[in-house]
C-alpha cells in the first residue's frame, strides 16, 4: 500500500512523458472548459431561450418552441429603429476613437522620448482606474446647460442626447484603441519608414503607403472593442443621453422591468448579429490575419 | 440623511430608484367587496424567545448596520436586545424579491405593493397576529387593513413607510404655479425641453390618472386597471409629452442634478428629492399635490410561511415598527413613517410636516402602485392590460 502510493507520481509522470496528447489534453481541459461550458454554453442557452415564451399570468418561463419572439423583432418598428440608431451610435464612437488614436498611438510610438512615452501611457491608462459611473456623471457635469462646456463655448453645447452620449462613449472607450493602435505602430520597424524616406517619399506618403497599411490590423482589433462595447451599453445613455434609448435600454426593460427573458434574449441576437457581422466585414479586409 | 444621498454611489441610487419604481401597492378596489381567499397559512399565537438568525430581504437603505455610515445602525442594537443575527439580501426590484421569497429560505421581506398579493396568494407569507406587534397600535390608521396588505381584514404585514410622487416646479420659471398634471400633459409644449418624467412603465399611470379627469369619456376609474382603448389613450398622451421632455430621470441624483442645473424645471418627483434640492439652495423648487391626485408607494414587512426563525422575525417587525428605529430608518431613506410616534423622535423637528406623514388626507389622495394584471386590480373585469403591455407601451414612448 505504502510503496503503491511512494510509485504513483513516477507512474503517472512517465505515463505523461510517453503521450503528448494526453499531456495537451489535461493542460488545455481547464480553458476548455470554461470556454465551452461558461462562455459559450452561457451564449447557448440565451440562443435557445430566445425561442421560449413567457406565461403571462405567472410570469414563468415556458420552454415551448415559438418564432413569436422573432416575430415581433421584425413586424415591430420600434425594434428597427432603436437598433439603427445604436449601430450609428456605435460606428459613430469608432470613428471618433479612431480619429483621435492614431495620431496619440503614432506621436507615442515614434515621436515622444521614451521617458515621455511612460507618461504618455500610464496618462492615456489612469482613466480605467476610475469607476465608469464617475465618469459618466463627470460627462454629465461638463455638458449641463449651465457647465463648463457651456461657460466655455457661450451656450453652444449639444445638451443631453445622442451626441452627448457618442462623446461620452467615445472618451470612455479610447484607450481601448489607443493601446492596440500604439501597439500595432511600436511593430512597424523605424527602418521602414527610414527606407522610405530614403526612395524620397513624403510623409504623409509614407504615412500612408507604410505605416498606415500596417497598422490598420491594429487599429480593427482597436474598432472591434469600442464597436462592440458601444453596443451593449445602456447607462451612459441614461446618464447623459437625455430622452434617447438604445438597444439594450430595451434589453434591460424587458429582462428586468417586465421580467420577459425569452424576449429580452430574442432583442440580443440584434447585437450579436451586428457584431458577428463586423467581424466577418473586418475578415474580408484581412485584418484579422495578423492580430 | 444628507451624507447618505452625497455618498452614496450613483449605483446605490440607480438600484435604490430601480426599487421604487417597482415598489407600489394595490389601490382602490371596490370597498366591502370580498377578495379571494388567499392559502391558509398558519398564523402565530405567541412569540417566544428568539432563535438566534434572522435571514431578511430589504431594499437598500431598511436594515443598516453602519457598515454605510458609522453612525446609521439599527441592527446591531436589535441583535444585542434579542440575540437574533441579522443576515440582509438586498432585492433589486420586487419581482427578485418574490423570486427571493419562493425559496423559503428566509423569514421575511420589506415588500412593496406591487410584490405583497403575489407574495400572498402564492402563500409565501402568513399572516400577521398584529397583537404580538405591541407597536402596531400606533401605525398610522390608513395603513392599516390596505387592500396591499391585508385579505378581507386579515393583516399580512407591518407597515413601514411610504411616500407620494408630487409635481415638483422650479417658480422663478414656471409661473403661474401649476395645480394641475396639465403642466406636464397637455401644457408641456410650455416648457419645451425643460419638462422631465419618471423612467418607468408604472408612469403610464400619472398620465391615466390625469385622464381619469381630463377626459372622462375614457370612462378611466383606477389608473392601474387600463383596458386596451384607455393604454392607448394613456400612450398617446405620454408620445405627446415626449416631445416635450428634455430627459427621464429613474434615479434621484440625476433628478436632483437636472433642477439644479436647469435641465429640467417641471414635472414628477419624491419628497426627499425636493428637499435636497431646498437643501443645497442653489435653485428653489416647489412640490404640489395637484387636483387630479397623485400615485406613490407603500412599503411592508411579511413574514414568510417557511420561516425558521419566526420568534426573531416578530421581534424584528416589532423593532422596525417602534417609534425611534422606523423614525431613523424612515429619515435615512426620505419616506414617510408609519409609526405616528415616530414623528417626535426624528432629528430633524420637521421631516413628519415635509413628508405629511400624519395628514390622512394627504395619504388619501395616492394612488399607490400596483402592478397591472388582466384580471383589473380594482376587480372590474378581466380585460384589463397586463404589466407586460405597459412595458412594451413605455417601451414604444420612448421611441
Amino acid at each position: 500500500m505504502a510503496a503503491d502510493q511512494g510509485l504513483a507520481p513516477t507512474r503517472s509522470s512517465s505515463y505523461l512523458s510517453t503521450r503528448p496528447k494526453a499531456r495537451l489534453a489535461l493542460l488545455l481541459s481547464v480553458p476548455l472548459l470554461w470556454l465551452v461550458v461558461m462562455y459559450l454554453g452561457s451564449i447557448v442557452v440565451m440562443l435557445v431561450s430566445a425561442f421560449w415564451t413567457v406565461d403571462s399570468f405567472t410570469g414563468a418561463v415556458v420552454q415551448t418552441f415559438t418564432l413569436d419572439n422573432i416575430v415581433r423583432l421584425f413586424t415591430d418598428p420600434l425594434y428597427g429603429t432603436v437598433a439603427l440608431r445604436t449601430i450609428l451610435v456605435a460606428v459613430g464612437v469608432t470613428l471618433i476613437d479612431v480619429v483621435i488614436a492614431v495620431p496619440m498611438a503614432l506621436f507615442i510610438s515614434k515621436v515622444a522620448s521614451p521617458r515621455a512615452r511612460v507618461a504618455l501611457l500610464v496618462a492615456v491608462t489612469t482613466p480605467l482606474w476610475a469607476s465608469y459611473l464617475v465618469k459618466a456623471y463627470a460627462w454629465r457635469i461638463l455638458l449641463a446647460p449651465n457647465g463648463p462646456l457651456a461657460f466655455v463655448t457661450g451656450g453652444n453645447t449639444p445638451g443631453y442626447g445622442l451626441p452627448a452620449t457618442v462623446i461620452t462613449l467615445a472618451y470612455l472607450w479610447l484607450p481601448y484603441m489607443i493601446i492596440p493602435v500604439y501597439a500595432g505602430f511600436d511593430r512597424v520597424s523605424d527602418s521602414l519608414v527610414e527606407a522610405s524616406f530614403d526612395l524620397g517619399a513624403g510623409a504623409w506618403r509614407t504615412v500612408r503607403s507604410i505605416t498606415l497599411p500596417l497598422v490598420f490590423p491594429a487599429i480593427a482589433a482597436g474598432s472591434i472593442f469600442t464597436f462592440s462595447l458601444t453596443l451593449g451599453d445602456y447607462i451612459a445613455v441614461g446618464i447623459v443621453g437625455g430622452k434617447t434609448q438604445l438597444l439594450a435600454n430595451l434589453i434591460y426593460g424587458q429582462l428586468v422591468t417586465a421580467n420577459n427573458q425569452p424576449f429580452a434574449a430574442a432583442l440580443s441576437l440584434i447585437p450579436l448579429a451586428a457584431i458577428i457581422l463586423y467581424l466577418f466585414a473586418m475578415r474580408r479586409t484581412g485584418a484579422l490575419e495578423n492580430v | 440623511m444628507r451624507r447618505m444621498f452625497r455618498t452614496a454611489g450613483a449605483g446605490a441610487a440607480v438600484v435604490l430608484a430601480a426599487a421604487l419604481a417597482l415598489s407600489g401597492c394595490s389601490s382602490n378596489s371596490t370597498p366591502g367587496a370580498t377578495q379571494a381567499e388567499p392559502p391558509k397559512r398558519t398564523m402565530a399565537s405567541s412569540v417566544g424567545s428568539g432563535e438566534g438568525q434572522l435571514n431578511l430581504i430589504a431594499w437598500a437603505g431598511y436594515t443598516e448596520d453602519g457598515s454605510n455610515d458609522k453612525t446609521v445602525d439599527w441592527v446591531h442594537p436589535f441583535e444585542a436586545q434579542t440575540g437574533c443575527t441579522v443576515h440582509t439580501t438586498y432585492g433589486a426590484t420586487s419581482d427578485d424579491m418574490v423570486q427571493l421569497m419562493r425559496t423559503g429560505q428566509y423569514d421575511g421581506v420589506s415588500a412593496s405593493g406591487d410584490a405583497t398579493l403575489r407574495l400572498i396568494y402564492a402563500g409565501d407569507v402568513a399572516p400577521v397576529n398584529t397583537k404580538l406587534v405591541p407597536n402596531y397600535k400606533t401605525i398610522s390608521s390608513f395603513l392599516k387593513n390596505g387592500n396591499w396588505n391585508s385579505v378581507n381584514g386579515q393583516m399580512y404585514g407591518i407597515p413601514h413607510g411610504w411616500g407620494a410622487n408630487l409635481l415638483m416646479y422650479t417658480p422663478s420659471v414656471v409661473t403661474p404655479a401649476p395645480t394641475s398634471w396639465s403642466a406636464v400633459f397637455d401644457d408641456a409644449s410650455k416648457y419645451e425641453g425643460k419638462v422631465t418624467a419618471y423612467d418607468s412603465p408604472i408612469y403610464i399611470a400619472d398620465a391615466a390618472l390625469y385622464l381619469k379627469s381630463s377626459d372622462p369619456s375614457l370612462g378611466i376609474t383606477d389608473p392601474y386597471s387600463l383596458t386596451t382603448k384607455q393604454l392607448d389613450a394613456a400612450v398617446a398622451l405620454l408620445k405627446k409629452q415626449n416631445a416635450s421632455v428634455g430627459e427621464y430621470w429613474s434615479d434621484y441624483t440625476k433628478a436632483v442634478q437636472a433642477f439644479e442645473s436647469g435641465t429640467s424645471v417641471v414635472g414628477t418627483t419624491w419628497q426627499v428629492i425636493a428637499n435636497l434640492i431646498n437643501s443645497d439652495a442653489t435653485v428653489k423648487v416647489e412640490t404640489v399635490v395637484p387636483k387630479e391626485g397623485v400615485t406613490g408607494w407603500s412599503d411592508t414587512w411579511m413574514i414568510s410561511s417557511k420561516s425558521k426563525h419566526p420568534n426573531c422575525m416578530y421581534k424584528w417587525m416589532n423593532y422596525i415598527a417602534s417609534p425611534s428605529v422606523n423614525a431613523q430608518v424612515t429619515e435615512w431613506y426620505g419616506e414617510a413613517p408609519a409609526q405616528t410616534l415616530a414623528c417626535a423622535e426624528m432629528s430633524d423637528p420637521n421631516f413628519c410636516a415635509d413628508y405629511h406623514a400624519t395628514d390622512e388626507a394627504y395619504a388619501a389622495k395616492i394612488h399607490y402602485w400596483t402592478t397591472p394584471t388582466k384580471q383589473c386590480v380594482d376587480g372590474k373585469g378581466d380585460n384589463c392590460t397586463s404589466y407586460t403591455d405597459w412595458v412594451n407601451a413605455w417601451q414604444r414612448i420612448r421611441g
